[in-house]
């Protein structure tokens, strides 16, 4: 099967900056992504877990999307307008996709 | 000083406290005892709509006077002041950064929804009523507080030149942030539909709420000890000074606001309680969006792992005795 080159990149973020971070995205034209929950994990701020947290404070999601290489420089401002300030990771990896139209 | 003594021990030894110190020991004896997430937003939401719903229907029962606005306008003005005595005890107390002492500050200012239900549910045990209407103090006192910490910072020219004022759209999260619509949409229904309201669910919030709130407090214990064990190289003296202190000085201008009001004793109490607690949920969120460079484990150690186990242990029966010592109540 053909396969296309594409881009995925993988922003783990705080929970209060979901809406904002989407938005960020829908702006800079990324046609989808996904979000996932983080279950727990440790940083500068020391270690953290979802399970019993009182409040999304400290609770952290991850963005995930995939798009074509053109359209990777305008994703990536976009979101570092956003997480700039922020505590999170922001990874970029090469991937193959089936259907590249929808990227 | 008997009185005290004697209230604090019998708060002490009642089934939430109890409970919140099993948490407390579970957590730091690494059990694995833990509460669903989704049982615990549950628990939340239901303690929120019961304590809400009462409120309103208390308020139904007994009338709207001027007392409810200056009662609301005296929780606005200790919220945005208390910011200020926090933020100037922080900086002679202990050696952090403007952003960090801020950001903290911001958390005394206002308030804890639990540490006030649990002193609600102590008045209640104790035979005392109170003014329905400081369940809207309390959701009034939520959001003031963070407006005086980024004005705090922005005078001391913002986190590395980022400026720290408030982003759009923020105050907007802040004012609809789910715990206050729902404790302020509950004492609405509750002020519509009075005391016949009440009879139609009094099953459901009012026989069940001790048990859930003692549930909840275990929750409460687990959270708080799992964060004292992994924070717990934060905690230097002059912090866990402040963590004491904080809530006695709020407590002592909460007596004020509470006495020029004219107050009952246990409206008295709970004023007190509002300003003495430190918020744990609303806040922590505001700062994450508007202060990210504060450090989270210091705010969220101190209000939760400090100060709230000392309001809910010896800070509720010091607030009660001193009321009612004052009030003659």
């Amino acid at each position: 099967m053909q396969t296309h080159k594409a881009k995925r990149v993988e922003i783990t973020i705080e929970a209060v900056m979901e809406r904002r971070l989407s938005e960020a995205l829908e702006g800079a034209g990324v046609k989808g992504f996904t979000i996932l929950p983080v279950l727990g994990g440790s940083g500068r701020s020391g270690r953290w877990s979802r399970e019993g947290q009182i409040s999304r404070a400290s609770g952290m999601i991850a963005v995930v999307c995939i798009v074509h290489p053109n359209r990777l420089d305008p994703l990536l401002d976009a979101a570092f307008a956003v997480v700039d300030r922020h505590i999170g990771v922001v990874s970029v990896t090469d991937c193959d996709v089936v259907r590249a139209d929808r990227f | 000083m008997d009185g005290i003594l004697a209230l604090a021990l019998e708060n002490l030894i009642s089934p939430i406290i109890l409970f919140f110190a099993l948490g407390l020991a579970a957590a730091f004896a690494r059990s694995d005892l833990s509460v669903p997430e989704a049982v615990a937003k549950g628990m939340s939401l239901y303690l929120l709509f019961a304590i809400g719903f009462k409120g309103g229907a208390s308020v139904a029962a007994h009338g709207v006077d001027a007392t409810l606005l200056f009662s609301l306008l005296a929780g606005v003005i200790l919220s945005f002041l208390l910011p200020f005595i926090a933020f100037a005890l922080l900086r002679v107390l202990t050696g952090l950064s403007v952003v960090d002492a801020a950001a903290v500050a911001a958390h005394y200012g206002s308030i804890s929804i639990v540490t006030f239900v649990a002193a609600s549910s102590v008045l209640t045990s104790a035979g005392l009523v109170f003014e329905g209407y400081m369940v809207a103090v309390a959701a009034a006192m939520e959001a003031p507080a963070i407006l005086s910490a980024l004005w705090l910072v922005a005078r001391a020219g913002g986190p590395n030149g980022h400026g720290g004022g408030m982003e759009p759209g923020l105050l907007r999260e802040i004012l609809l942030n789910g715990s206050i619509v729902l404790l302020v949409g509950s004492f609405a229904i509750g002020a519509i539909t009075g005391q016949e309201g009440l009879a139609r669910i009094e099953s459901f919030i009012v026989s069940p709420f001790q048990g859930v709130l003692c549930l909840f407090l275990l929750d409460m214990g687990l959270v708080a000890g799992r964060g004292l064990r992994e924070t717990r190289g934060l905690l230097r003296p002059g912090l866990f000074v402040f963590g004491v202190l904080m809530p006695l000085t709020g407590a002592a201008l909460g007596l004020v606001a509470g006495m020029i009001l004219g107050l009952s004793t246990g409206g008295v109490m709970l004023m007190m309680t509002l300003s003495a607690s430190a918020s744990y949920i609303a806040v922590p969120a505001a700062m994450r969006v508007a202060l990210p460079e504060a450090n989270p484990a210091i705010y969220l150690t101190l209000a939760l792992g400090i100060t709230f186990p000392f309001n809910l242990t010896l800070g509720i029966p010091i607030y009660l005795a001193v009321a009612q010592a004052v009030t003659g109540g």
